[in-house]
């Protein structure tokens, strides 16, 4: 065992320093869009890299070409893997998307916060709502509840998608989360679309039709514009900032808050973050 | 109270040198920096700011991280190794003492950064009070005492004999290594050159600058000020200010290709440049108004607020000095004062 395999004293979990990666073992890519592609990752030996909490983050590396931080979409109630759901928009997920299964890349992690999911959203009905590639943070808050399904009450996921060849996890939601008792999927495509009989329109406007009552916390993730009309749609339906959370996203290249490029103000989304409170996000100066 | 005659200080150097890497200012091709010692360094102790603090002793400009190998089609990590050697870093000033405690709270912090840790738990800091500080200098605003510096020795030129005191653990080690060269010293003429070095300070006429309204509560009051708008416009984002500063910890990690792996290494990065905070969907600092704010408001209200209270700038000067469009923290922080914002 080399030495960067011992674990740390000064970093539990990690192997000597948080800045040095695990090697990981690609065992499975799934093509869930034409730019969207899901990557599941081992320890070369087998299991899991490490262990993490719904909404935390890893550094995802190929040598030489770049790193960055991508959400784990996977649960931790996954025993065996991680996942990451890559979009295909720069230098590395472009190198990332022609990867193959048995190939390397290097892993550091777990980063960052976590969804609530042991104390403020345990017990109450939860309302995900989330736009494109952004299903993907939500992925493993959602499977974590379905797999603690007594905790949580009614859960609502409202999911749009530029078409429906866009939506990510398809068949997991047509397959699992459609067919879990309590659980009430809506899905929107921006524009009709042969073949989609469901709801046609953006996810802001979906969501007004649905008209929620507030007796529950709303997760929403998305692009900026879909956040701006969905957060303004809570509010008019009487939802206090309290109860709705989000994730942000910032350049990051350490992790650990120390590299300096991921703040707004006094918060390090790699640190603090990724996931706020709205009326924490309101907190912040206006400059993300 | 020990110390030694100046013109001993060869074989002081030599000394330390025989058990610790010694680095301290060292004079190459007319400009002043923190080097390592060897019996031909032109040492220099008479320049009173070195042109890059001595950071880089702690957190280099540039340190390898880890190398990757491929072996059979595998990638094989090995972590570049700690420091674990003794080492001094002699003639620190107290500004920049103060700057590698600032630094301690960033890399020390959890999770701690290993490679600073083992350096800072490596290096002996042998400090030098200021016999003749300069109008850039702006220290005692921020508490600093440049005639009673912090270290783990404390030395000061006074006439032609160094005066040594050491103050912690690592501090009397090295003093017993280097013992048969210092002779027991009477403390008053220290005290009377310290009384010199406040009575210079007092009259300096950046000593008394207010810092009223900065600290934690500015993140918030100051972030909307239309100040930055009028302020910035000089700034070429060169980064001049951020790669002399004692404090500035921003880094990057990038990949070098060694012909048959990859190292992976960080190096020192500004957040005054445009690609700083550039993602492949978007970049929150677009204008250079949006980062010059950002770097004033780290040092000033930021790093405050997460650190109970503690500056980020240690009122050092070199960006005083430095900066080509003679734009600096002073100038912030008056720009501010003035309005009464």
């Amino acid at each position: 065992m080399s030495e960067a395999m011992h674990e740390c004293k000064h970093n539990p979990g990690f192997c000597r320093d948080t800045l040095i990666p695990q090697v990981a073992l690609i065992t499975d890519i799934r093509t869930e869009t034409p730019d969207v592609k899901t990557f599941r990752v081992e320890r070369p030996e087998g299991g899991k890299l490490f262990e993490h909490l719904p909404g935390q983050c890893a550094m995802v590396c190929v040598p030489g070409v770049g790193e960055a931080m991508f959400s784990i979409t996977s649960s931790p109630t996954n025993k065996e893997y991680q996942e990451f759901s890559i979009k295909r928009c720069g230098v590395l997920t472009e190198h990332l998307h022609s990867m193959n299964a048995g190939d390397e890349i290097l892993v550091r992690g777990p980063y960052g916060n976590n969804f609530p999911v042991e104390t403020e959203l345990k017990g109450k009905n939860l309302l995900f709502i989330a736009g494109g590639i952004a299903l993907a943070p939500l992925r493993s808050v959602i499977n974590y509840c379905l797999d603690n399904r007594e905790n949580y009450g009614e859960i609502d996921i409202l999911y749009g998608s530029r078409s429906a060849d866009d939506l990510v996890q398809r068949k997991e939601i047509e397959e699992v989360w459609m067919n879990t008792p309590g659980v009430n999927v809506h899905l929107t495509i921006d524009r009709p679309q042969e073949g989609w009989d469901g709801h046609v329109g953006f996810v802001p406007s979906y969501l007004k039709e649905l008209a929620f009552d507030t007796n529950r916390t709303a997760i929403l993730c998305g692009p900026p514009i879909m956040i701006k009309f969905c957060l303004q749609g809570l509010k008019e339906m009487g939802f206090a900032m309290e109860q709705v959370y989000t994730t942000l996203e910032l350049r990051m290249k350490c992790g650990v808050g120390k590299c300096g490029r991921c703040n707004i103000g006094t918060k390090y989304v790699c640190k603090d973050g990724p996931v706020f409170r709205f009326d924490q996000v309101d907190e912040l100066p206006n400059e993300y | 109270m020990l110390k030694i005659k100046r013109s001993d200080l060869g074989t002081l150097f030599a000394k330390i040198a025989e058990n610790n890497e010694l680095y301290l200012p060292v004079k190459a091709a007319g400009k002043t920096n923190f080097a390592a010692w060897d019996q031909d360094a032109d040492v220099d102790l008479d320049t009173l700011k070195t042109v890059k603090s001595p950071k880089d002793a702690f957190f280099p400009q540039s340190e390898g991280l880890y190398s990757c190998d491929r072996e059979e089609g595998k990638i094989k990590i090995t972590a570049e190794k700690l420091q674990d050697a003794p080492f001094v870093v002699f003639g620190i000033r107290a500004c920049d003492v103060r700057g590698i405690a600032v630094l301690d709270k960033v890399f020390l912090s959890q999770p701690v950064d290993t490679y600073y840790a083992a350096r800072r738990e490596h290096g002996i800091i042998v400090s030098y009070a200021c016999g003749a500080p300069e109008t850039s200098c702006f220290c005692k605003v921020f508490g600093i005492d440049a005639a009673q510096p912090e270290g783990d020795v404390v030395t000061w030129m006074v006439g032609e004999d160094l005066y040594w005191d050491a103050k912690t653990e690592k501090g009397q080690k090295l003093t017993a290594q280097v013992a048969e060269l210092l002779t027991e010293a009477d403390a008053a003429l220290v005290a009377a050159e310290q009384e010199k070095i406040r009575s210079i300070i007092e009259k300096l006429p950046n000593s008394h600058l207010s810092l009223e309204g900065w600290g934690a509560e500015a993140a918030k009051t100051r972030f909307d000020s239309p100040i930055w708008e009028q302020l910035y416009k000089p700034c070429l984002a060169c980064g001049t200010c951020t790669f002399v500063c004692p404090t500035c910890q921003c880094y990057d990690i990038k990949d070098y290709d060694t012909g048959n792996g990859v190292k992976r290494y960080r190096c020192w990065d500004s957040c005054m440049y445009s690609d700083f905070t550039m993602m492949a969907h978007g970049n929150n600092r677009t204008s250079q108004m949006q980062r010059f704010r950002q770097r004033f408001l780290h040092k000033l209200a930021y790093y405050p607020a997460n650190n109970d209270g503690m500056f980020s700038c240690v009122g050092c000067g070199r960006c005083v000095d430095k900066c080509p469009s003679h734009l600096n923290i002073v100038k912030v922080i008056k720009a501010f004062g003035k309005e009464g914002k």
